[in-house]
């Protein structure tokens, strides 16, 4: 048998398919072949690396060599120079911004050497479709550890561990488990939320990509302890590739004799199903999610009854996130005591966040809590994009809100963003900067809400189209100061009556841009004008005129013949005519156009 | 009532789609899932159908149709256009892109072009937010886009 020397992990996330990485694979499969290599050398595909900004990514293992925009091109190269005579090709490693050298290795990149990986410890090194590569890497010894104590004992741990629910609301795990294990029903269900629904939020998702017999064995664990025997995993239908590898697991998983009846020869049974969403921001919410899965519009129900006493066709069910899955085996590897070492005193373990926006590596990355902001934006983040100025980060999607750079050394926990005004949320983390207009963000949130409100309650249906009438109005130049007491005053009465958490959570956009960035809402309304200039209502072009050549490509290109002016004079825009397009803007070739 | 007559033939592939699920009120949403993918939407004769096999009123199909994004009444175009609005997509300029689009197809979201070519469709988050802004023709990514790519876009398509 010919022992393999080396592997090529090449990244199989969405973001890196969409550059073409499977065709990359065939390439590097393709070279390999070519030069005699293809039992020598292993191409594999992974899940999520995290460093999505520059995808697609292909390591080389043993040396940890990472490659960064790797094009179906560039296999050759790397099969004839790397594989073959162990020189690494050095334009395709990252260059550090900073020093502007190459990086050998990901050891040495600042992106990874901040990270702590828990939830996503396998994303990016095994092969998602192969059980074997997971249980390599201690898969399913979790599960064996935890079939061989009682149930009690098995919470306990969970409890101990100080694990809280990754979704968002930050529940203890344990005490969700306690609480669905002490209820008596001939039928009880674990459920699975991977109902992603947080705009700009894609940690979910990679795990499921990257690592989808972790949530398995997790569910399984989960069933033991509270005495279901069958799990239910909610999966959004816009991610056809997590479901794809779900599906590979779980039937890998039956086949090993992980799932199913007396898995490892004890006499526990438990099976999974996947159940389909289908586009409804709402379903995240865990008695709304239930009521989808029962195959019924996805509106939510007072709380209580909770799942735990009455959820899934009326029998205890207990509901957990993705994220909060992958932790738990973990958690049983190295025991409850580790994992509580890392962490705040009251969150413990790491958060998974998915870092977008203005930033240079936009990524999947996860940090020990208690990690700062500006540990996160600045170092593992790289700093703003085109060298902008930062002004502000929003966490927990459209319940979360905006921090400013008073709050950048403000370590991460859940109790601490709530302090600041916003929430942990499922870990979408949105950089914004100087050229971002906050009230056309809470706009934007606002307008999502719109759209993804249910319609049951009246605070949320009604309340929230008010809410994002009045930004309307503000964000073309027609508010005034009793609107911003207006939106104060409804989003307090939205908060205290909405019917669920997506109700209750949906003004903090708005309350939060309107405390940290009152200047802003105020220079809307009383000097009309938007000083990020984003909002065309509010600004105007105006050609200065000493720095206009009169080359006369401005008036050629404007689509309604607002300027005018003379062949080598400057020319003039009017106003009355303008419609804020843009186009002058980006034609100039002096400058010469501003925007006020 | 809309005019579409259903052929005998698809009303006996929505009463085999029903039946592959046990025709369980239950499994509503993945019957409508199924249906969706072989005729590429759910006008309102398939729904009656589909309340038929499952024994329930009209009414609750519709209701579920309606309440979930990625059900829909319309037929899509040829190629069906879906502009990603997620957070980061639209910090990155997302809604520029889409002016752009809906210029060059001269139509709005959630219309068809007359030629039944193209339709234009808004969605939250695909997940490749490195690649932002993006936008999905069929299922392929386009990212890292800018108003002034989206013509030469969509001739690959014309």
């Amino acid at each position: 048998m010919v022992q393999v020397k080396m592997h090529l992990l090449v990244c199989g996330g969405t973001g890196c398919r969409a550059s073409e990485s499977k065709r990359l694979v065939d390439e590097l499969n393709a070279q390999l072949q070519a030069n005699g290599l293809a039992d020598e050398v292993k191409v594999v595909i992974t899940g999520c690396f995290g460093f999505c900004e520059k995808g697609p990514i292909v390591k080389v293992i043993p040396d940890n060599t990472f490659y960064t925009k790797v094009k179906p091109e560039d296999a050759e190269e790397i099969v004839k120079e790397h594989v073959l005579k162990g020189r690494k090709v050095t334009r395709l490693l990252y260059e550090d911004p900073e020093t502007k050298t190459h990086v050998s290795d990901s050891k040495h990149m600042e992106f990874y050497q901040k990270q702590v990986r828990i939830a996503l410890r396998n994303c990016g090194f095994i092969d998602p479709e192969n059980i074997e590569e997971y249980i390599v890497r201690d898969g399913y010894a979790a599960l064996g550890k935890v079939l061989a104590m009682t149930p009690a004992e098995a919470i306990d741990i969970v409890k101990k561990s100080g694990l809280r629910g990754r979704g968002g609301a930050g529940f203890p795990t344990g005490l969700k488990w306690e609480i669905a294990s002490k209820n008596k029903a001939d039928q009880k269900y674990v459920v699975c939320n991977a109902d992603e629904g947080d705009p700009g939020a894609f940690m979910d998702r990679s795990i499921l990509e990257g690592d989808p017999n972790s949530i398995v064995e997790a569910m399984a664990i989960c069933g033991y302890c509270i005495g279901a025997t069958k799990g239910l995993i909610y999966i959004r239908a816009e991610y056809p590739l997590a479901i794809k590898r779900l599906q590979v697991a779980i039937g890998q998983a039956r086949e090993f004799g992980l799932l199913g009846n007396n898995m490892l020869g004890s006499d526990f049974n438990f099976d999974i199903e996947l159940r389909y969403g289908a586009g409804a921001f709402v379903c995240g919410e865990e008695t709304a999610l239930i009521h989808s899965m029962e195959g019924k519009r996805g509106e939510p129900t007072i709380k209580p009854p909770f799942p735990a006493e009455a959820g899934f066709l009326g029998k205890p069910s207990n509901v957990n996130n993705v994220e909060t899955f992958a932790n738990i085996p973990a958690i049983f590897l190295k025991g409850w005591e580790w994992f509580s070492s890392i962490g705040t005193e009251k969150s413990k373990g790491t958060k998974v966040f998915a870092l977008a926006g203005k930033i240079n590596n936009v990524g999947l990355i996860e940090v020990p809590m208690g990690t700062t902001l500006r540990e996160v934006i600045f170092e593992i983040g790289g700093g703003i994009k085109g060298g902008k100025k930062f002004k502000a980060v929003q966490t927990g999607g459209p319940s979360g809100g905006c921090l400013t750079e008073a709050h950048l050394d403000t370590p991460i926990d859940y109790d601490n963003l709530i302090a600041a005004g916003s929430m942990m949320g499922s870990g979408g983390m949105i950089v914004m900067d100087e050229d971002d207009c906050m009230v056309s963000v809470a706009k934007f949130y606002l307008d999502f809400i719109v759209g993804e409100s249910c319609g049951k309650c009246a605070p949320c249906r009604i309340g929230n189209k008010r809410m994002h009438e009045t930004l309307e109005k503000i964000c073309q130049g027609k508010g005034t100061m009793e609107d911003l007491d207006y939106l104060d005053n409804l989003s307090k009465v939205i908060k205290d009556t909405a019917l669920c958490g997506l109700g209750q959570t949906s003004p903090n956009p708005v309350l939060s841009t309107m405390q940290y960035f009152r200047d802003e809402y105020l220079a809307h309304v009383i000097d009309k004008k938007c000083p990020a200039g984003r909002c065309k209502a509010l600004k105007s072009y105006v050609i200065n005129a000493d720095k206009c050549m009169g080359c006369t490509l401005c008036a050629k290109n404007c689509p309604v013949s607002a300027i005018t002016g003379d062949k080598k004079v400057p020319h003039v825009i009017d106003q009355a005519k303008c419609i804020k397009c843009g186009t002058c803007y980006e034609k100039c070739k002096f400058g010469a156009i501003e925007i006020r | 009532m809309s005019n579409i007559k259903l052929h005998d033939s698809q009303i006996r592939q929505i009463k085999d789609i029903c039946a592959s699920y046990g025709n369980k009120p239950g499994e509503l949403i993945n019957v409508l899932h199924t249906t969706q993918g072989v005729f590429g939407y759910l006008p309102e004769e398939v729904q009656r159908e589909i309340a038929k096999n499952l024994n329930i009123p009209v009414a609750k199909v519709y209701g579920v149709v309606t309440f979930y994004s990625f059900f829909t009444m319309k037929p899509k175009g040829e190629h069906a256009i879906s502009l990603c609005l997620g957070t980061a997509c639209y910090v990155r300029g997302a809604e520029g892109v889409l002016d752009e689009l809906k210029k060059q197809l001269g139509i709005e979201v959630g219309q068809v072009t007359p030629d039944g070519k193209f339709s234009l469709d808004c969605l939250r988050c695909v997940g490749a937010c490195g690649l932002a802004p993006v936008v999905l023709i069929g299922d392929k990514v386009y990212g890292r886009l800018d108003p002034s790519k989206v013509k030469e876009i969509l001739a690959n398509y014309r």
